[in-house]
Formats: structure tokens, sequence, C-alpha cells
């Protein structure tokens, strides 16, 4: 991986010896993740390994059962809940596989909720969200709603409203898991340039490893515990 | 034949998709639960006429058949403890045990002189703690209790006393017991009051039957696909939904069987209003019972297959024909149109309406008030979808209700009519009170409580007045003695005598200050008082009056009792006693004239009680009672500003909580329909929260989908209320107002919105935990 | 029955592809055998259909000694040459792992080798999930590289390489599911 733009540079989000219990299952039993600033990193796994847990840790929706994450030095287990609420407002982006758009506001309303989330006034945040859309290449269904578009496009719309705001870190859990070879190629180009482009450091969760292969490098989660391969090839 | 067989399959199936599973059970029995409290309601307003037949029947087998050549003598002897009306009869059968006359019913004889028969209520009482004062009053013997025949309910207070110191000049009874008199003629506005009543109570049951029937739909409809996929055509999927309806409302007709069997029970031990009855009053009417049994059942299914109107069930899933069709206004209007039409002309000629009339009128609110159910959603739809911009969480909740307002207008409409009726009831109630009540012109501030007795000479009257100072909890008594006095010279044959007489007062000092603004006075002053009126006769100093009166103020004939102002007696002017009464003439003092010179005299104490002493008011009862003795004939009231208002304060009161009941109701049902709603959504809910969103945001948002919709059907129901209501004003011929008496119904309203959010937030919180992002 | 079946459709990929001389090395670290114990243990696990020729045995062993990968350890008497008694040595063990450890350049029928990989990786108590972790990293660093030349390259390219894509996808879900199963694979290998 020494091609790799900033190796030497300190990871942005990491985590270490994270586990994770849904009642009596384990989902995350000592995984340890690091990505750093830029950084495209595909999570695989078979499905059950615990690779959306380690997704869901690492944002800050589920507090671990132990372990650190640390995001630019802070250790996010410690900040209470409205904290990291805002910390992804501001610094995180969400794609997932469906069911993610609000079925009553149109297209450009979705794309705008981040924005509006974090205060900015509705016709600025739909002036960029409009922007976006049009990058993603669905500025024609803008004013649609997500009932009336197809799954390619809904998850192009999911994708602009994951970097409207401009996030440190994507997070996309399987954004491909419900789309055809094709639309799936489409999405993850968009996405991966459009990340390049921003900076956006991109934890991209996917059991396919054609989706995988737009990553610079995979973790490997068996069992609740991730591998990190960059040594390994 | 088969097309038969095919319903009774069908049918079956939907009952048994009812019971299946944990989902499908969860579904039945809310909507079992919500039926069965609509059932509830339902038996019990078919039991009212049979309560009030019976309440008739058992009044009219106790009545007293009066007559001077009765054998029994009778006193009438009620009292009141505590706010409770207690109802009393004294007997004295003029044969005693022997007499052949038949006791009221409920008693097995009639009681010994010092002996009494009590209803089961009042002996417990007597025997309680809390009725030590009562039973100091009725102190004679307890020989029995009234059998259930001879009381109007169970929690009704009742005795009868026996004596023997009932004069000859008593009231006399030939027996007891009558056939239950038909009852007047109701007046029209009793009669409007129960149509509304009715109306109001029911109809929201109607629509909450309605919505319990549509719970749950949404994953119902989902079940259908799957049926249409193994091949069910589109009238087999309708008619297994119908029998998944029919088994919620089968089973909701039991838990309503049940509940009201039980609430029946309790109802016969609570007494409400100085009201009760017994449980074995509360029964069906049988035509009312059948047509409820038959009507839920046959309502859930049309409910049902109306709702699948507008849905397409298809193999793949379910389309909602949700754009389709705009509501239309034109034949949303027609309903309370024809209700107007039908009422306008009654406006003007109520009074005298006969049967046909009073049924025009019953149609008439009905329509109007079915109308403003049909009216909302169209109204809920247009307004919603004319709302633009706003912060995220108004954004999200009314582009909500843009893309489905219909179910949120449907769980108002039941609130629109409960407000729209109690909002026009509450105008009617207002309208009589206005009418009845009058400005009594009593001060309870400065005393509170009145006792007035007749035939007591000058010394008993001062008896009585030291009787009663003396009771624990009286801060002060002001006795006074009063009779009437004429000058002399009058012409005793002169028509208007009895009006050229003056007022004689004779009080202490204390007293007189309540009276007349006397300035300083001590034993033995004589003041001439005017009254603000004037017109009474007020004599000078110095003139002779004759005190020989009767108590009407008519000179006694061949007597006479001179008695001469005081030079010194001072004019003063009158005010009006706590009571409100002013007195004009002549007040004197016990030294400047004995009042046992008074031949006639009636005899008033106002008291100031202590106010942290309940208790006082019944020491005075005790102390002027006199039971089964003939003789003082002492009566207590107490002063208040306002009379007659407290019965339709009550009332008001009663509609209050009815209306709240009802809307209660609804809101259990807004509720499960929100938390159905949230369920559904909470992949969605996490997203969100992933997102960042703040859980307030997401509150906020719930809150503005229910408060919408409710705020709109309030208004459209204090609108519609405030109409019905100077219409039904109108028609009885009362002055129309009251435009402000929908506020306590809207503000009830209002709560609502505040309990269903309240109760949807923690559901909500719950539902917004990552844990809806696992696919799994 | 179903197992056995699946055993020997591979086989048929084995003989074409296999290196045969480090399956024969592995099957020895499982401890000395006779020539004809081998070629028995080899037709058990990958040659039911298309047993082994002794002679290939044979002349395997005969490279494998000249290279001192094994030795003789003993011969009983009066016996051809399958009496002889092979063990591995030393230098054998450090060539099998060499092997084991060495990701296979992702080619078609590549599984073949893969397979012999895992069974030997198995019956000699090796970490046989390490051994497709870093196939599997081997080939998602090709598909990378495919992945970036398509994206850069133009529609003739992108079909190229979308067809190399799609192969080495096959590869990595086949070496998922052998992961997935490594337990059972594991159990039968050994009764």
């Amino acid at each position: 991986m020494n091609e790799e733009p900033g190796a030497d540079a300190p990871a942005l989000l990491a985590a270490t010896e994270l586990h994770k219990s849904y009642g009596a299952t384990p989902a995350l039993a000592g995984a340890d993740f690091a990505i750093r600033a830029g950084e495209v990193v595909a999570v695989m796994g078979p499905s059950g390994s615990g690779k959306s847990t380690l997704l869901h840790c690492l944002a800050g929706i589920v507090p671990p059962d132990s372990g650190s994450v640390r995001y630019q030095g802070r250790e996010l287990s410690s900040l209470p809940d409205a904290e990291r609420s805002a910390l992804r407002r501001a610094d995180f982006g969400f794609v997932f596989q469906f069911g993610q758009l609000v079925p009553e506001l149109t297209c450009v309303e979705n794309v705008a909720l981040p924005l509006r989330l974090t205060g900015i006034a509705r016709r600025a945040a739909e002036a960029r969200a409009a922007e976006w859309l049009e990058r993603l290449e669905v500025a024609d269904v803008r004013h649609h709603r997500p009932g009336q578009i197809s799954g390619g496009q809904g998850q192009r719309v999911a994708v602009a409203r994951a970097l409207v705001n401009n996030p440190r870190v994507l997070f996309a859990d399987e954004p491909t898991g419900a789309l055809d070879s094709l639309n799936g190629e489409r999405v993850m180009q968009l996405l991966v340039a459009a990340a390049r482009d921003t900076g956006a450091a991109v934890v991209l969760v996917t059991h396919e490893s054609r989706v995988a292969a737009y990553s610079d490098r995979e973790v490997v989660v068996r069992d609740g515990r991730a591998r990190d391969m960059a040594g390994v090839a | 034949m088969s097309a038969l067989g095919a319903w009774r399959r069908e049918l079956a199936m939907g009952v048994r998709f009812a019971c299946a599973g944990r989902a499908g059970w969860t579904r039945t029995a809310l909507t079992a639960l919500g039926v069965g409290l609509g059932v509830v309601v339902l038996l019990l307003a078919a039991s009212v006429p049979h309560l009030l037949a019976a309440r008739d029947t058992r009044e009219a087998a106790r009545a007293v058949m009066m007559s001077e050549d009765g054998q029994v003598r009778i006193g009438f002897a009620p009292t009141e403890y505590h706010g409770r009306p207690i109802g009393g009869l004294l007997l004295q059968p003029e044969a005693g045990a022997d007499t052949a006359v038949p006791p009221p019913a409920g008693l097995d004889s009639y009681p010994g002189p010092g002996e009494m028969v009590v209803s089961p209520a009042l002996g417990r009482l007597l025997d309680s703690p809390e009725g030590a004062l009562l039973a100091e009053r009725l102190d004679a013997e307890q020989v029995g209790t009234i059998g259930e025949e001879g009381l109007v309910g169970s929690g009704e207070l009742y005795y009868y006393a026996g004596t023997d110191r009932l004069g000859e000049d008593a009231n006399r009874a030939v027996g007891f017991g009558t056939d239950p008199w038909g009852g007047d003629a109701m007046d029209a506005a009793l009669v409007l009051l129960v149509l509304v009543v009715c109306v109001v109570l029911l109809m929201p049951v109607a629509v909450f039957i309605a919505t319990a029937v549509r719970l749950g739909g949404e994953r119902r409809d989902r079940r259908l696909a799957a049926l249409r996929l193994v091949g069910a055509d589109v009238r087999m999927t309708r008619r297994v939904a119908a029998g998944e309806a029919l088994a919620g409302a089968l089973l909701g007709l039991l838990v309503g069987g049940a509940g009201f069997l039980a609430l029946r029970q309790y109802l016969g031990r609570i007494t409400v209003w100085g009201a009760s009855t017994f449980p074995s009053d509360i029964v069906p009417s049988a035509p009312l019972a059948v047509l409820v049994l038959l009507a839920v059942p046959v309502s859930a299914v049309c409910v049902t297959l109306f709702a699948l109107r507008g849905v397409a069930i298809e193999p793949l899933g379910v389309v909602r024909q949700a754009r389709i069709r705009r509501r239309r206004l034109a034949w949303r209007l027609t309903p309370i149109l024809t209700g107007l039409v039908l009422l306008l002309p009654l406006a003007r000629s109520f009074r005298d309406a006969d049967d046909g009339t009073l049924i025009l009128a019953g149609i008439g609110i009905v329509l109007l008030l079915a109308g403003t159910t049909v009216v909302l959603p169209w109204l809920v739809e247009r307004v919603v979808g004319a709302m633009r911009g706003g912060p995220v969480s108004w954004q999200l909740a009314t582009r909500r209700l843009q893309l489905s307002s219909g179910p949120a207008a449907r769980a108002v409409s039941g609130i629109t009519v409960a407000v729209a009726g109690a909002t026009a009831l509450y105008m009617l109630f207002a309208g009589v009170n206005s009418q009845e009540t009058e400005e009594t012109g009593q001060d309870p501030d400065r005393a509170q409580v009145e006792v007035d007795a007749y035939e007591l000479d000058g010394t008993e009257a001062q008896g009585l007045f030291g009787k009663i100072d003396a009771q624990q909890g009286v801060a002060a008594t002001f006795g006074l003695v009063s009779g009437y006095a004429a000058p002399v010279g009058a012409d005793p044959g002169a028509a208007d005598l009895a009006e050229s007489s003056a007022v004689v007062v004779v009080a202490d000092c204390a007293t007189l200050r309540e009276l007349a603004r006397v300035g300083t006075c001590a034993d033995g002053d004589v003041f001439l008082s005017r009254s603000a009126a004037g017109g009474e006769v007020t004599p000078q100093p110095g003139d002779r009056l004759n005190l020989a009166l009767d108590y009407t103020g008519v000179p006694r004939p061949g007597a006479e009792d001179l008695w001469t102002v005081p030079a010194a007696a001072r004019e003063v002017t009158a005010r009006p006693d706590p009571s409100g009464m002013e007195y004009g003439g002549v007040l004197a003092t016990p030294a400047a004239l004995d009042p046992a010179r008074l031949p006639e005299p009636s005899t008033r104490a106002l008291l100031r009680l202590d106010p942290g002493d309940p208790d006082a008011l019944e020491r005075v009862r005790n102390a002027v009672w006199d039971g089964p003795a003939e003789g003082t004939d002492a009566s207590v009231w107490e002063l208040t500003t306002e009379q007659a208002s407290d019965d339709i304060r009550k009332v008001r009161r009663g509609l209050l909580i009815g209306a709240t009941g009802v809307m209660l109701l609804i809101g259990a049902s807004m509720i499960v329909t929100t938390l159905e709603q949230l369920r559904e959504r909470r992949r969605l809910l996490s997203v969100l929260v992933a997102f960042g969103t703040r859980r307030a945001t997401l509150g906020v948002s719930v809150l503005w989908q229910t408060a919408v919709p409710v705020v709109l059907g309030l208004a459209v129901a204090a609108a519609v209320g405030t109409g019905l209501g100077a219409l039904l004003m109108a028609m009885v011929d009362l002055p129309v107002g009251n435009w402000l008496a929908c506020w306590p119904v809207v503000a009830v309203g209002g709560g609502l919105i505040a309990l269903v959010t309240l109760v949807s937030l923690p559901p909500l919180w719950y539902l917004m935990r990552p844990d809806g992002l696992r696919t799994e | 029955m179903h197992a056995d079946y699946a055993r020997g459709v591979y086989a048929a990929c084995i003989v074409l592809a296999m290196s045969i001389s480090h399956t024969l090395l592995g099957l020895l670290q499982a401890g000395p055998r006779h020539g004809y114990d081998l070629k028995r243990a080899f037709d058990a696990h990958f040659g039911q259909d298309r047993p082994l020729h002794y002679g290939q045995v044979y002349s395997t062993m005969s490279r494998l000694l000249k290279n001192g990968l094994v030795e003789v350890e003993g011969r009983e008497p009066g016996g051809g040459p399958e009496r002889k008694r092979y063990a591995i040595t030393d230098a054998g063990v450090t060539d099998l792992d060499d092997w084991l450890g060495r990701p296979e350049k992702p080619e078609p029928y590549l599984q073949s080798v893969l397979y012999a990989k895992v069974v030997i990786s198995l019956l000699t108590g090796r970490d046989a999930s390490a051994l497709l972790d870093t196939q599997r990293a081997e080939h998602l660093r090709l598909m990378r590289e495919l992945t970036r030349r398509k994206i850069g390259g133009d529609l003739a390219d992108q079909l190229v390489c979308d067809h190399a894509l799609f192969h080495l996808e096959a590869d990595l879900r086949w070496l998922e599911l052998t992961t997935a199963r490594l337990d059972r694979l594991a159990s039968e290998i050994h009764t």
C-alpha cells in the first residue's frame, strides 16, 4: 500500500479492541480498524460477521460495549449522545442499502435534509442539494418523490445526500446491495469520484468484491474480528 | 348457493387469519378492544330507557296518596347532610300497628314511635364516623332497612320514621303507591337536549368503531397481496378482509358484553350528582340490544369493504390510489346544507313542535354533525396541501399529511362530532342557565347561613338564637324578630290596611348594623330606616303604633297594643342584609321594644360560620332540628350569590366529562394509529438518527402531525358547534349568546394533542435506536 | 456420497494443473509412508475418478529425493520399489510452507490448486483460512487494478476488464464459500 497517499499520516478514525453484543449474540469480538483521511477502505465479510455493527460503532451510532473509537483524537464513546449526533450531522455522511429516503419529501428536499438539520436555510440548502443532484446525474428527478424513481436513481440521491454536507467520513453500508451490476457500478464510480474530489474518507461495507475493488484496501470481518489485509498483499 | 359457499369459505379464512400468529392476534385484540369499548357505550345507551322506566316505577310505588280522610298521618321531614339531600317521611297510622293501610313500598310494617327504617346507604352513613352528626339528628332507633323496591337508586338516602306526635291538622295519606305516571310531555328544550346528547355521545362511538376495525390495515393489505400471489381474485381478498374484520368485531362484541356486565355492577354502586341506580335496572332494551349485536359486525364488514375501495391489492403488493381522486367539496357539503335546511325553518316555530317536527329536528342535527366528519377530510387535504416551508419537523409532518391525510382526518372526525355537539349543548345550557339564574343579592361573605322560623314568640326566639350561637363553629349570630305595626288612626276597614302597616324589627345593635347604617348604637335606641327603593311606611318620632297585628300585617280584631316611637329615634338608611333583604321601617333594640310584644313575629338568624369547620352547618341543622316533633318548623338555608346555577353547572360539568371521555376514546385510537405508523417507519427513523437528526426534531414532527388535523378538526367543530348552538337557542326562544362556549372543549382537545404526542414519544425514542438499521 | 462426487469433479482439474509434488509432500508431512500408501492417500482426497498412476508417484518421489526434500526411511525386505518408505525432510517442510503461503496468480481453473492447498493445510494442521485470506487479498489487488483501468479506459477496455472482473469475482465467491465451509471440510477429510 506504499503508493497510497498519506500512508504515514495518522489515522482520522481508529477503533481498537471493539466488543459489542446484541443480547447473547456477539457481533464484534475484539475488532480493530483504522482509516486515514481521503482513504477508501472496504469492510468485507460474510453476512452476520459484524460488518454493519463495526460501521455503526465507527460512526458513533451505537456505543460499543468495550473498546475505543477515536475520531481526530477524540474518544467517541465518551461523548454524550447529543454531541455524537452533532458530529454525525457535521462530519459524517451515510448511504445505506435501501429505505433511507423520506418517502414524503421530494428528492431535492431529501438531499437538503442534512444541511437543514445543521440550521441552513431552506432556499440555500436546496440550492446546494440541486448542485449535488446534478453531479450525481439525477437532476431530472429532483421534484419527484422517492416512490416515483428507480432504485438506481434513489441510491444516487442517497449518495448526494450523504455528501452534501462535505463530510470528512462517508459511511456506505452495502450502497449497491439492491441494484443491478450496471447501476451498481455507476453508483460506485460516482460515489468514489465524489469522495476523492471532496477528500472524504470512505468506510465501504460490502460483501461484493467488485464493489470492494473500488477501495484502496480492504478489511475482512470474520466472527466479529476485523483483519486488516494491508500487510498481507 | 355456490356464491354463498364462497362467501362462507373466504370469511372463515379471514377469521383464521385474524387468529394466526402473534401479529394477527395483536391486531385482532386491538380491534376487539376498540369495538368492545364502543359496544359497552352502546349497550349502556340501550339501557337508558329501562333505567328510567325502572326509576319511575319505584318512585311511583312509594308515592304518598294524600287525602283529607286518610288513615295515616304523615309529615315530610327532608333534611340535608354535607350537601347530600336526605328524603324522609314521618308516619303515624291512626290505628297504630293494626292499621289496614299497607305501608309504603320497601317497608314490611310501619315503624313504631321512636323507630325508623332507613335506606341501606343512609344506614351505612349513620353507622360511619363521618355520619356521627347526622346520627344525632336522626336519633330514632333503626329497626330495619328499606327494600330495593322502595328506593330510586342504590345510593339514595331515605328514611321512614314512626311518630305519635303529629296533630289532628297533619297531612294524611289514604295509601301509598300509584301507577307510574306517564310523565308530562317534556319541554321542547329538554327533548332537544336529549336528542343532541344521544347524537353527540353515539356518533363518535360509531367513528371509533370504524377506526378500530381499520387498525393494522397496512399489514393486512400485504397479507392479502400474498393471497393474490397464490391465485385469489380481488373479490376473494375483499371477502377475506371482511372475515378478518368480522372476527375482530365479534370478539369485540364479547369483550363489550363482558365489559358491560362488569361496569353494570360498578355503576350500581356509585352515586353521581345525587343519582344512583341498581345493577338490575341497567338492562338493554331488547330491540336496541339486537340492533347493536347486528349493527356492529355488519358495519365492521361494511367499513372494511369501504376502506378497500381505494386500494388495489395486486399480487406483488398494495397500490393505494391515493392521488387519483381529489376530494370534492360539493357532495361533502350536502349533509350540512340539508341539515341547515331542515333546522332553519324550525328556528322560528319550534315551541309547539309535534312529533314530526321533532324527528325533522333530530335528523337535521344528525346531518349537521355528521356533515362535519365528511367535510373534514376535504378541509385537511386542502389546508395541508397549501402548507409550504417551515422548519424540518414541520416539513416532515406536513409532507406526511400531504401524502395521506385520510387516516388522520378520520381519527379526528370523531373528536369533531364530540366537540361540535358539546359546544352546541354548552351554549344551550348556558342559555338556560342565564334564563333561570337570578342574582340572589345574597352576600355569603357577611353570613353564610340563614335560619328561618315562624310561630316563635320573642322569648323562644332568643332561646333559639342562644342555642345556635352556642354551636361550635358558629362565629357570629345575627338574630332578629320582625313583625308589623300600624299607625294609630288608620282606618281598620281600609282595603290597603296591610300595605299601610310598617315593618318593625327588634334586634341587638350588632344585628341592626347589618340592616342599616345606624352609626352609634346602644341598647334602648330606635332607628327609622328608609330603604333605597322606598315605598314603605316609615313612621315619624312620636307616632303611636298598634303592635297587635297578625303576620300579614292586618290588625287582630279587638286587640290593641300601643307603642310610641321615641322622640330620639334617628332616621337611617337601610342596607341589604346578608340574605339580600332590606328592612325599611322601625328598627328597635330590645330595651326599647320588648320583642315579646310582637304577636306573630317571624324569626330569622343570619350566621357567620367558621370557614374551616365543615361540620358547623350540620351542628346548626342539628340544633334547630325538630325531627318527628311538630313545632318550630325552622329551616336552614345556605346563602349563595346565584341560585339555580348549581344544577346547570353540574350538567355542564357532566357534559365536559362526557366529551372528555369520548375524546380519550378517540385519543386512544389516534395513539394506536401513530404507533403503527412509527413501527412501519422504524428503519427510516434509524437512518435519520444516523444522520444526526435530533430526537426533538422527530418528536416535534409527531406533535405537528397530530396537532394539524386536530386543530383543523377543532376549528370546524367550534364553528359548526357554535352555529348549531345558536340555532338550537333560537329554536327554543332563548336569547342567542355565549359565543365562547366552545373554549373548554377546545382546551380538552388541546390536551388530547399533548397526550397523543406524549404517549407516542417513548416508542418513538425506542424505535429511534440504531437497531432499526440492522437488516437481518 | 455427495462430497465424494464433488471431490471427483475437482480431481479432473487437479491432474491438469496442480502441483503433484507439493501435494505428495504435504501428504508425507502427516507421517512417513510407503509409495503405495501415498498413491492411495492421494486418490482418497483428490483422485476418486482418475486415480494417480503409480509411475507418477515413483518419478515424483525420485525428483524430490534428488532435491533433498524427502528421504527414504527404510525398505521392507524383499520388496520392489513400491516397498520404499518415504519421509519428508526439513527442507521439504520449508518448501511446502513456501508453496502454501504463496498466493496463486489469479487465473482460470485456479480452484484446483487452491483446493489442494486447502486440503493439505487441513491435513497438516496449518491455518487454511489464512491461506484463503492471502489469496483473496491477491485477487482484490488485481481487481482494483482492473477497476482503475476500467474507469480510465474506453468502452472496449471496460468490457475486457469487466470480463476479467466477473471471473475474479466468481473465484472470490468460491473462496468465501470455502472459507465458510472449512470446518466441515476438515471434519470430512479427517474421517
